[in-house]
């Protein structure tokens, strides 16, 4: 079976030759590993993926779950999927070992999800909240909630949720209102509306762990009002055994554009006497407990966006490489046989953007990861540098993945033409799927507003001037390789650009011009991310360059670095320079979308 | 009872086969490899035997390259409990393969050996129908089914007419086919496990097995590509092909 995923022979170069991470063997925490063991948790992943998930993909579009008797009804592969994913120990594979984990670094553990919502992404999304929500309760949790909830969710007895939204309350969640009233045996009663809810309600059988935002009555308003609460769907006792049935209600559930193998679901929380909570960590902490996570479950909203990106692009490849169209430009002669349409320049423009944004961008991710395993287990110095960069980077991981693999997504379907559109190809559902990217965890306006207005300055732009440092580290490197002088040059004159429009934003911010610097955040965002992938590319092909040195090389290997290099080559030559149009009018703060007057439309 | 199970490592079912420029054999560098699916078969049904209380040992054997020892990794990460390794870089053919496999047995005294039907490189189904007669124990070649009771074998076997069932005194030789079980994923504390399991490496000097290649492989090159089909327009001009272009009638 070869269902397209991603490429592993990508992955491997990802992960050996650029990663590196066959060196975090070296650390304490991960030294039972080595790239054995990598591969065959990778194997295992795709042999799952390839088994439970992707052979369903299209059935879960097809048949999305169904209200009934105040229970969401899902496909029975859907809790197939879920179990054998749990069953494998991927739900516990990042953990210690002391919990039943495999202390595998997140880069690897983000390489094999990534297979999993290449193959199906809708099935995936419910053992990634409930990834999450073992996460927020191992670090937020206390001794005897982890005791209690934990090992529900890393054996797969229970999935979790993530219970932010409120129909008046999405990206601004200040603005929420369910509301939490303390009981004198120390627990608290929840009443409010949540919608949205991913897995929210399923029958699988099993629990659902809830991890809910909501106000303790009397709380500031605001953000800085806002605790996090565990709120099991089924009561559970000390033992971890399953009882009553909490106090919250399936009110509906959404008919989405895609993703709908996923429960998306209206809740309500305390219907009757109040649905009982758990209060995580301290009061009013609950919003940056919450954002604490998010680094980590924003690179998983960028992989999935890659993983869709990436399988598309080689559906359509394979497409491109099968489907007889036409003639050479140069060929008049109407009796020649039709040629595959790779053969015409422009299906291999398409091709070759599809491939820059995903093959860049799941560098970028997986680099991402990998600064998650040096916060965990580098040195003091690796571990602050690592840290500011993940922050600054994450809205790109997050945002930039969401815009440049959709794009990938649009793209797969023009290069199957009219084919494309029609649900007989699946070109069509990666579309849909991926553009819920964009929106979800932080809609790209607000991500970009977070680079903005904060990442870029916080801690004394801390983040900015590391990654100033790896850039200008990789720009050297590249410098002795004649092969790559074309790209260092492009990318060190957008450093040079880039790096001359932040310092005069910067001093606009800090003065009166700060709303008019804001108003443009979009745009900016766009300029910074098509930077990153330029630097991700440079990197890949600085790889190329030496594995292309590689004394009895094959041929397919010598093509596979060849590959590499030429879509740096694209990426840099046609889509970097489209910063420079932008950076003019980000540099004069252009008003005219601040400008615009409601009543003008 | 000991099982014996015979492990392959070959070019990974997914990989499109390259075959090299100068026709000398398929090119496998840095190419996918995995463990021969039906010996993934093989492995799962000794597995089986082991869980229902038939079998007390499993052990898996890989003969070939250093790398083979990621092959008996996978299948100690199966459920196999430990790996024997017969290191050679010489390319070895199913004779050789056969000759390894039965000093393996003489020192190991597995009760029941159970291997692939075939590897899907070479296709050759030869191994285990070369080491039963080797050792002189009765055979079942294209498993479906494997029952043991009271030290005998009942094997369905998948043959052209439809299934055949055969009794087997033990020790025998099993070879599997693909409707026997569907092999389990190796879940990740057993991936980890499998890393702790031993493996024994011996060599063919050492089992005093000549392994030396008695065929010489003149030539390898890609199958014609399939050439796009016609539209005929009546019987009698499809008949008249098959029989004066393909001359198949
Ligand atoms: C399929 C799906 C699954 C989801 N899963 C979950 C889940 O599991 N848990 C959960 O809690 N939520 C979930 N959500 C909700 C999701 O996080 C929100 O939809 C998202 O945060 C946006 O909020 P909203 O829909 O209310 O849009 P709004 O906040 O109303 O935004 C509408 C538009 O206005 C823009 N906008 C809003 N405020 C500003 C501002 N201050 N400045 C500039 N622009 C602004 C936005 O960028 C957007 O373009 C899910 C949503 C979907 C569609
Ligand atoms: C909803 C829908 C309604 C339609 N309605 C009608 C209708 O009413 N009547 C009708 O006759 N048709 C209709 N069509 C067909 C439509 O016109 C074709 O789908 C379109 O012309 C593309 O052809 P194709 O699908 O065969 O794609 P292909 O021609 O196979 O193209 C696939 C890809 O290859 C590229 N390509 C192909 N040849 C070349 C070349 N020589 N040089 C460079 N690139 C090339 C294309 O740009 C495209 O990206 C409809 C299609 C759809 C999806």
């Amino acid at each position: 079976m070869d269902e397209k995923l991603i490429s592993r022979r990508d992955l491997a170069f990802q992960l050996y030759e650029v990663l590196k991470v066959e060196s975090l063997t070296q650390r304490p925490r991960y030294q039972e590993h080595d790239r054995g063991t990598f591969e065959a948790i990778l194997d295992t992943a795709q042999q799952i993926a390839e088994t439970h998930f992707a052979p369903f993909n299209r059935k879960a579009d097809e048949n999305e779950p169904v209200f009934e008797d105040g229970q969401a009804r899902t496909i029975p592969e859907t809790k197939a999927a879920v179990q054998a994913h749990a069953a494998a120990g991927f739900l516990v594979a990042h953990h210690d070992a002391a919990l039943g984990g495999m202390q595998l670094p997140a880069v690897v553990v983000n390489a094999a999800m990534a297979l999993f919502k290449a193959a199906n992404v809708s099935f995936a999304a419910y053992p990634l909240l409930t990834l999450a929500a073992g996460n927020l309760i191992h670090r937020y949790g206390s001794e005897e909630q982890k005791k209690r909830f934990l090992p529900l969710l890393l054996d797969g007895r229970a999935t979790g949720t993530m219970c932010l939204t409120e129909p008046h309350a999405g990206s601004s969640l200040g603005d929420l209102r369910t509301r939490a009233e303390p009981q004198p045996d120390g627990t608290y009663r929840l009443f409010g509306n949540k919608i949205f809810i991913s897995g929210g309600d399923h029958d699988f059988g099993g629990n659902i762990i809830h991890l809910v935002l909501a106000r303790i009555s009397g709380a500031p308003p605001g953000v800085k009002g806002i605790s996090l609460f565990i709120v099991p769907k089924f009561l559970v006792d000390e033992a971890g055994r399953m009882g009553a049935r909490n106090d919250v209600v399936l009110a509906g559930l959404l008919h989405k554009m895609g993703y709908r193998g996923t429960t998306s679901t209206v809740l309500t929380f305390g219907d009757r006497d109040g649905a009982v909570g758990y209060l995580v960590g301290e009061p009013h902490q609950g919003l940056k407990y919450m954002f604490h996570m998010m680094n980590e479950a924003r690179i998983g909203v960028g992989m999935g966006a890659i993983a869709l990106g990436y399988t598309g692009y080689l559906h359509a490849l394979d497409y491109a490489r099968n489907r007889p169209q036409g003639r050479p430009l140069a060929n008049k002669d109407p009796a020649s046989p039709q040629v595959p349409i790779i053969e015409h320049p422009d299906v291999r423009r398409m091709l070759l953007a599809q491939k820059s944004y995903v093959e860049g961008c799941l560098a970028l991710g997986l680099y991402a990861a990998r600064l998650v395993d040096d916060i965990r287990t580098g040195n003091e110095a690796e571990r602050a540098r690592a840290q500011e960069l993940l922050d600054l980077l994450t809205p790109v991981v997050k945002a930039g993945s969401s815009q440049f693999c959709l794009k990938a997504n649009e793209l797969a379907i023009q290069v199957f033409g009219g084919a494309g559109y029609t649900r007989d190809y699946p070109v069509e559902q990666f579309y849909r799927d991926n553009r819920l990217n964009p929106i979800h965890e932080g809609t790209d306006g607000i991500q970009s507003l977070d680079l903005l207005g904060r990442k870029l300055w916080q801690n004394g732009s801390a983040g900015l001037k590391a990654l100033l440092r790896e850039v200008e580290t990789t720009l050297q490197e590249a410098a002795g390789e004649n092969e790559l002088a074309e790209l260092v040059e492009a990318l060190r004159g957008a450093r040079d650009t880039l790096a001359a429009l932040i310092m005069r934003l910067g001093s606009l911010m800090s003065g009166a011009q700060a709303e008019q610097v804001l108003a443009n955040s979009f745009p900016f965002l766009e300029v910074f991310s098509r930077f990153v992938l330029a630097w991700q590319w440079l990197r890949q092909a600085l790889v190329a360059v030496s594995g292309l040195r590689r004394a009895d090389l094959s041929e397919d290997e010598a093509n596979f670095y060849r590959g590499k290099l030429h879509a740096a080559r694209y990426f840099l030559r046609w889509e970097l320079p489209q910063i420079e149009p932008l950076c003019r009018l980000l540099e004069r703060c252009d008003p005219t979308f601040l400008s615009m007057k409601d009543e003008w439309f | 009872m000991k099982i014996l199970v015979p492990v392959k490592r070959v070019v990974d079912y997914n990989v499109k086969i390259r075959v090299k420029p100068d026709g000398s054999g398929v090119d496998t560098a840095n190419v996918k490899m995995s463990m021969n699916p039906f010996d993934e078969i093989a492995v799962e049904e000794a597995i089986r035997l082991k869980e229902a209380g038939v079998a007390s040992e499993v052990v898996a054997v890989s003969c070939g390259v250093a790398q083979c020892q990621e092959t008996l990794r996978a299948a100690m990460a199966m459920g196999a409990d430990r790996g024997i390794l017969v290191q050679t870089d010489v390319e070895l053919q199913p004779l050789a393969v056969a000759k390894l496999l039965k000093a393996v047995v003489e020192k190991e005294q597995p009760g029941l050996v159970i291997a692939g039907k075939q590897a899907i490189d070479d296709d050759a189904n030869q191994t285990g129908q070369m080491l039963a007669a080797l050792l002189g124990w009765p055979q079942a070649t294209f498993a479906s089914k494997v029952v043991v009771t009271d030290g005998k074998l009942t094997v369905t076997r998948e043959v052209d007419g439809g299934l055949e069932t055969l009794e087997l005194p033990l020790p025998a030789v099993i070879t599997t086919d693909l409707r026997l079980n569907e092999p389990r994923f190796a879940t990740l504390p057993n991936i980890m496990k499998a890393k702790k399991k031993p493996i024994d490496t011996l060599t063919p000097e050492a089992l005093g097995v000549d392994v030396t290649p008695r065929l010489a492989t003149l030539k390898v090159e890609e199958p014609p590509k399939r050439k796009a089909g016609v539209m005929v327009g009546s019987v009698d001009e499809l008949i008249e092909k098959l029989r004066n272009e393909a001359k198949v009638i």
